[in-house]
C-alpha cells in the first residue's frame, strides 16, 4: 500500500477541513482525488506530506507513519499554489532541490537538465524564475516533483495554470510515469484530465470520501448513443424502445440512452436491417463531469 | 551471503544520512537570497560609505591632543572615537540582523515557497538551523568588515587600538546570533510585520532601560538599576554592547567618562553567559514553534 489513511481528521479551530477520511492508494496506480472546492482535498494532501498535522486519525505513506522524512525521500510533490524562490534560476532551483532530495552533485546536475528538458524548459534554464509565466512555473514544479525518481508523485491541481499544450504535456508525463511503475496521486477538478489519466478515483465532499471506485467501473454504467441516420419511419423508431426508454429525434440525429456497450452493436444491426442508412454512431459515455455532479450533488440534497 | 538491497531502500537510507548537507543547502539558499536580492550589496555600499565618513572625520581630528596640550587626552579621545564608531556599527548590525531575517520563515510560509522545501526529505529543524547559519555567516562577515574597518582606520590614522578587541568583537558577534535566534523564533509563528514590531519594540525597551540603569548607577538609585537588569534579562542585546564597550575601555576612561558609548554599569560575565543560554533557548524555541505549526 502506497497510501493508507484511517479516519484522518483535521479541524482549524471549529472549522472542520477533513472530517473522517479513510483511503487507500495502491502501488502503480494513477489515483484521482475529486471534490468541489473546499472539500478538503488540499488539506488531505498536506497531511500526507507532513505540512499539516492531523487532529486525529492515522495514516501511512509508503508504509511509514506520517511525518517520517525517509518516506518523503520517495515522494515528489507539486503544490497547488506553486510559488518558488523567484530570484533563483531554473537550474539553481532544480539543483538545490536535488541536494535536498539527497542526490549526489553529478546525479542532481544530470537529472535537473533532463527534467527541465522533459517539461520543455531547457531553453529557459538560465533565467530567473521571477521572469517565468505561471504555466512555466507549473511545469518547473512538475519537473521538481520528479527529482530522484520518487515512487509516489502527488500533484495538486497540476494543470490549473496550463494552456492546452501544457495540459497535453502533463498528461503524457503522467502516462510515462505510470508505465515506469510510479504511483501518481492527482488532485484536480479538471475532470477531463482525470478521465483520461486515472485508474481509480475517489470523490470527497465536506471532508469525507463519499464514493471510491475504479474509473472503468464508474464509467461502465449507462452510456449515451448518438446515431446520425437517414430517413427513418415511426415504426422503426418505435422498435428502438426495446433498448432505450428515452429516445429523442432531432434533425437527423437519434439520441438514446443504453444500458451497456453490447446494445450499441444491437441497435446498429437493427437500424441497418430495417433499411435505415446509418452515417455515424457516436457513443457518448456519461462523462465524469456528470458523474461528479450526480455523486456530489446527490449527497448535498440528502 | 550479501543481499543486494532494492535500489529504493538503498537510496532512502543514503538520503536520510546527510542532514549536514541539507542544512548547508538551506544556508546557501539563505545567503544566496541576500546576494541575489542585492540586500548584501546595499548593506556593503552603505557600510563602506560610513567607513569613509568615519575615516575622513578621524583624519581631521587626529591632531586634537596637540592642540589641547594634554598628554592623556590622545588615548582618551581615540578610545571615545573608536567606541563611537563601533557603537554605530553595533546599531547597524541590530538593524541588519532584524530586517534581513524577520521575513525569513514567515515570508516563505505566506508566499508558499516553504511547501516545496518542507516536503523534501528534511526535518523542520534542519530548515531553521540552515537559515540561522546562512544569516549568521552573512551578518558575521558584515560585522567583520564594518568593525574591522573602524579598528583599522583608528589604528592607521591615529595609531590607537583599544584593549581586548577580540573579546569585544566576539560579544558583538554574539549579539547578532542572539537577535537572529529571536527573529527566527518570532518569524516562525507571527507575520513579518508582527515579528518586526515585536523585535524593535523589545529592543527599544531594553535600550531605554539601559539608560535608566546607567543614570541609576550614577545617582546610586538601585530601583533604576534593577529596571535595567530586568530589561536585559528580557533581551540581553544592549547588555552585550555595554559589556563589549567595557572590555575596550581603558580603566581611566571608564572611571571618568559618561558617554553614550561607554558603560557605567557594566553587565557581569554572568550576563554574557545568560546571553549565550538565551540564544540557545531562542533557537530551540524557533525550532519548536516551526516544527509544531501547520504550513
Amino acid at each position: 500500500m502506497i497510501i493508507e489513511t484511517q479516519q484522518l481528521r483535521k479541524s482549524f479551530g471549529n472549522k472542520v477541513a477533513v472530517e473522517d477520511l479513510s483511503l487507500t492508494v495502491e502501488a502503480g496506480e494513477v489515483f484521482g482525488f475529486l471534490g468541489p472546492n473546499g472539500a478538503g482535498k488540499s488539506t488531505t494532501i498536506k497531511m500526507l506530506l507532513g505540512l499539516v498535522y492531523p487532529t486525529s486519525g492515522s495514516a501511512t505513506l509508503l508504509g511509514k507513519p506520517l511525518g517520517d522524512p525517509s518516506a518523503r525521500a520517495s515522494v515528489g510533490f507539486l503544490p497547488e499554489h506553486f510559488r518558488f524562490h523567484d530570484w533563483l534560476t531554473a537550474t539553481e532551483f532544480m539543483e538545490m532541490h536535488a541536494n535536498l532530495c539527497g542526490l549526489s552533485r553529478a546525479e542532481g546536475h544530470q537529472q535537473s537538465a533532463a527534467l527541465l528538458d522533459l517539461v520543455g524548459l531547457a531553453p529557459h534554464a538560465a533565467r530567473q524564475l521571477g521572469t517565468y509565466s505561471k504555466g512555466m512555473q507549473q511545469r518547473l514544479g512538475l519537473a521538481q516533483a520528479m527529482l530522484g525518481q520518487p515512487a509516489l508523485i502527488i500533484l495538486d491541481e497540476p494543470t490549473s495554470g496550463l494552456d492546452p499544450v501544457g495540459r497535453r504535456l502533463v498528461r503524457d508525463i503522467i502516462r510515462k510515469l505510470r508505465t515506469e511503475g510510479t504511483t501518481v496521486f492527482i488532485n484536480s477538478h479538471l475532470l477531463s484530465e482525470i478521465e483520461v489519466t486515472c485508474d481509480r478515483v475517489a470523490f470527497i465532499k465536506r471532508g469525507r470520501i463519499i464514493h471510491q471506485a475504479p474509473l472503468d467501473e464508474l464509467m461502465a454504467g449507462e452510456l449515451r448513443l448518438e446515431a446520425k441516420v437517414g430517413p427513418i419511419s415511426e415504426a422503426v423508431k418505435a422498435g428502438l424502445a426495446r433498448w432505450t426508454p428515452h429516445l429523442r429525434h432531432e434533425g437527423n440525429v437519434l439520441h438514446m440512452t443504453l444500458a451497456n456497450e453490447g446494445m450499441v452493436a444491437e441497435v446498429n444491426r437493427y437500424l441497418v436491417e430495417a433499411g435505415v442508412p446509418v452515417y455515424g454512431l457516436q457513443r457518448d459515455r456519461l462523462s465524469l463531469e456528470e458523474l461528479f455532479l450526480q455523486i456530489v450533488g446527490e449527497e448535498s440534497s440528502a | 551471503m550479501s543481499v543486494i538491497s532494492p535500489p529504493q531502500a538503498r537510496t532512502s537510507d543514503a538520503r536520510s544520512a546527510r542532514p549536514f548537507r541539507r542544512i548547508l543547502t538551506i544556508a546557501w539558499l539563505t545567503f544566496h537570497e541576500a546576494r541575489r536580492r542585492k540586500v548584501l550589496y546595499a548593506a556593503l555600499g552603505l557600510g563602506l560609505l560610513f567607513l569613509l565618513a568615519y575615516g575622513v572625520g578621524l583624519y581631521n581630528l587626529r591632531d586634537i591632543d596637540e592642540m589641547s596640550g594634554n598628554p592623556f587626552l590622545r588615548a582618551e579621545f581615540s578610545n571615545f572615537l573608536t567606541l563611537a564608531g563601533l557603537y554605530v556599527v553595533n546599531f547597524l548590525m541590530v538593524m541588519m540582523t532584524v530586517l534581513s531575517s524577520v521575513d525569513s520563515l514567515s515570508g516563505e510560509i505566506r508566499s508558499g515557497t516553504i511547501q516545496t522545501l518542507a516536503t523534501k526529505p528534511l526535518r523542520r529543524w534542519e530548515i531553521v538551523i540552515g537559515k540561522w547559519l546562512g544569516f549568521a555567516a552573512m551578518l558575521l562577515l558584515y560585522l567583520l568588515i564594518m568593525a574591522g574597518g573602524i579598528l583599522l582606520e583608528t589604528r592607521f590614522l591615529v595609531g590607537y587600538t583599544p584593549a581586548n578587541v577580540l573579546a569585544a568583537l566576539a560579544l558583538l558577534g554574539l549579539n547578532v546570533l542572539l537577535l537572529l535566534a529571536v527573529a527566527l523564533a518570532a518569524s516562525s509563528r507571527f507575520s513579518t510585520l508582527a515579528s518586526g514590531t515585536l523585535l524593535f519594540g523589545l529592543y527599544g525597551v531594553t535600550f531605554v532601560a539601559s539608560w535608566i540603569e546607567q543614570i541609576g548607577t550614577l545617582l546610586e538609585n538601585q530601583s533604576a538599576v534593577n529596571i535595567g537588569i530586568v530589561a536585559s534579562l528580557l533581551l540581553p542585546s544592549e547588555a552585550l554592547w555595554r559589556r563589549a564597550a567595557h572590555e575596550m575601555s581603558s580603566p581611566l576612561s571608564s572611571a571618568f567618562d559618561i558617554s553614550p558609548f561607554s558603560a557605567l554599569s557594566v553587565p557581569s560575565p554572568a550576563m554574557v553567559l545568560y546571553a549565550l543560554l538565551f540564544t540557545t533557548l531562542m533557537l530551540a524555541l524557533a525550532i519548536r514553534l516551526f516544527t509544531t505549526r501547520d504550513l
